[in-house]
């Protein structure tokens, strides 16, 4: 089985609030001085989902893909160093446009062009964007199912089985492949590599692509970038009204904060 | 430009809106007011017309078929998209669920429109719609503009206020055809958790905890405390990652988004992630030991201390209040 998994290349999504700038002119996000970018978690936890066809004895062929420039390429080693057999970096197609129908249309006609792709997963969401669409945009594109939000992927006789994570438990879900599955954090942790993965990864090729190579339709794709534009982006200002509640003992701040709420109507 | 019609997937539970469709009427009818427009509701699994004519709609799309009622994406994708093909809206809203999130892209794929997720805000600026929404993990806020349209939406629940129900409005009931092709994605088994307690959107009170428990054991006291208050125990997202509770307690962007009056965060540092699911929240009240932790940029109230002793402390002096209520 060939799985394609998409994935982009983020700031670290765990640095501290206090650390994260925004550059408001440029509409883009300070990159933090020494914080190297990483691989989306969401889109970790869709290749550990692949991984995890293999650990279970299935035979798999992983072939991970990004949009993006040359530095992007790290993100294929990281994804090489997991465990995938193949990368794939395309040129050409800007991955933070915020536009999913520009990263869709791409990703689709790379799907297209790798061929046999039995299953194609995702992130829920980039955790830059935190948007969620491109997933279900490849599915509709290349005409295929898509299941959203997966805690668990198995996979037996050209059929997918997926536990979807929905409000108040999960949902199972059987689609035919070729199908898209777009995995949520609560599949779990994903695998971190050795060092020794990580040294043989570096040696391993990346198969790079240009968006024109692909034949993305240039017309359709000009339309697609038209679809949105980036007003603003920036900080949202806190409130900062906090009163806080001091005592001599964890009793007495209780006491005291059960007052204030009746004061103040809270309770 | 052309006439303003605005879409609604409405959600609804025993014939009326959820409190989240509710909303989306009144958003939608918002959306309406300066300029006129016509506001469409699609009810799916359920034959509520009149009462989201009644909250809101002029008219109402309805599959009263009851095998709807339960979200499935394909059969659900393309009877709304037959219907946003009969109604051709400028605008159609979705609640951001774990429907919502699944719908609105493949919608707007179908529509060959254009899709944000996840919004706080919605307005419009001549044909063109702007919405605002959290990004970047909820460090940060955008405002895009989506030019394509329709412009399919889904909104963050306690981002709208509902509309005042008016059963004298007036509106027209349009049955849809619901028959769909088979669906390659099929829902074979649906689990749910016994719904023990009262349920995390619909509380009153919410007593989450975070990685500043420690452990399991801490939400015993937060249990404790919930009951006390009437409230439901939630939890941000790395309790849950680390299996000190089950995920469907997770509130925050990829969890729950819930909008009490109180929200009591204990042990939760107050990431921008776990910030868009309860930001909405009337008051908060936060327990932390570090006194810098962002949730109390967010507080209403801030108690600095070790939580194991002012939680049991704080459902003592509720109930004590309690008490002395009922004396």
């Amino acid at each position: 089985m060939h799985i394609a998994v998409c994935v982009k290349q983020i700031p670290n999504p765990e640095i501290a609030a206090s650390q994260f700038r925004i550059d408001e002119q440029a509409k883009k996000v300070v990159p933090l001085p020494g914080a190297a970018l990483v691989m989306s978690p969401f889109d970790e936890q869709a290749l550990e989902a692949a991984l995890r066809l293999r650990d279970n004895g299935m035979t798999v062929r992983v072939t991970v893909l990004t949009l993006g420039g040359e530095g992007a390429r790290a993100v294929l080693k990281h994804g090489l160093a997991m465990g995938a057999d193949d990368a794939v970096l395309i040129a050409g197609a800007s991955p933070d446009s915020g536009n999913g129908f520009v990263t869709a249309r791409v990703i689709a006609a790379a799907i297209r062009r790798l061929g046999d792709c039995d299953l194609i997963l995702a992130g829920r969401q980039a955790a830059d964007g935190d948007a969620g669409v491109v997933g279900c945009g490849v599915a509709e594109m290349l005409g295929v199912p898509v299941v959203t939000f997966a805690r668990s992927v198995e996979a037996k006789d050209g059929v997918v089985r997926v536990e979807r994570v929905v409000e108040n438990g999960f949902d199972v879900i059987e689609a035919p492949l070729p199908a898209v599955v777009t995995v949520s954090n609560e599949l779990g942790k994903a695998r971190a590599p050795s060092l020794r993965e990580t040294m043989r990864a570096s040696r391993k090729p990346v198969t790079a692509w240009s968006v024109a190579d692909l034949g993305v339709d240039a017309a359709q794709f000009a339309q697609d970038q038209r679809r949105c534009t980036l007003a603003r982006l920036f900080i949202p200002v806190d409130a900062g009204r906090c009163e806080f509640i001091a005592g001599d003992t964890p009793e007495a701040q209780a006491a005291r904060l059960v007052q204030r709420m009746r004061e103040e109507k809270v309770l | 430009m052309s006439a303003l019609r605005v879409m609604a997937v409405v959600a609804t539970r025993g014939g009326l809106p959820t409190a989240a469709g509710a909303e989306l009427l009144g958003l939608a009818r918002r959306l309406c007011a300066p300029g006129g427009g016509e506001v469409s509701a699609l009810a799916l699994g359920t034959g509520a017309g009149e009462k989201l004519i009644a909250r809101g709609a002029d008219r109402v799309l309805c599959a009263a078929d009851g095998a709807l009622a339960d979200y499935e994406s394909e059969r659900w994708t393309t009877l709304a998209e037959r219907a946003a093909k009969h109604v051709r809206p400028r605008v159609i809203l979705l609640s951001h669920d774990s429907c919502g999130a699944d719908l609105a892209p493949r919608l707007a794929f179908r529509l060959d429109g254009m899709v944000a997720t996840g919004c706080v805000a919605v307005t419009l600026d001549g044909d063109s719609v702007t919405v605002e929404r959290p990004c970047y993990g909820g460090n940060a806020q955008e405002v895009v503009v989506l030019c394509a349209l329709p412009a399919v939406v889904t909104v963050r629940h306690g981002c709208a206020d509902a509309f005042i129900a008016d059963d004298a409005r007036h509106g027209e009931v349009t049955a849809l055809e619901s028959a769909v092709p088979d669906a390659r994605a099929r829902v074979v088994e649906r689990r749910r958790e016994s719904g023990a307690g009262v349920s995390l959107e619909d509380a009153r009170v919410v007593v989450a905890g975070g990685r500043g428990l420690n452990g399991a054991e801490g939400f015993e006291a937060l249990r404790d405390l919930a009951r006390q208050m009437g409230g439901a125990v939630g939890a941000s997202r790395v309790p849950c990652d680390l299996g000190w509770c089950p995920h469907s307690m997770q509130i925050g962007l990829t969890g729950k988004t819930v909008t009490p009056e109180l929200y009591v965060a204990v042990g939760i540092s107050g990431a921008g992630h776990h910030l868009a699911g309860c930001g909405g929240a009337k008051n908060i009240v936060a327990i932390n030991t570090d006194a810098g932790a962002p949730i109390f940029k967010h507080a209403r109230f801030g108690l600095v201390g070790d939580y194991r002793a002012l939680v049991p402390a704080l459902a003592r002096a509720v109930a004590a209040m309690k008490a002395a209520g009922a004396a």
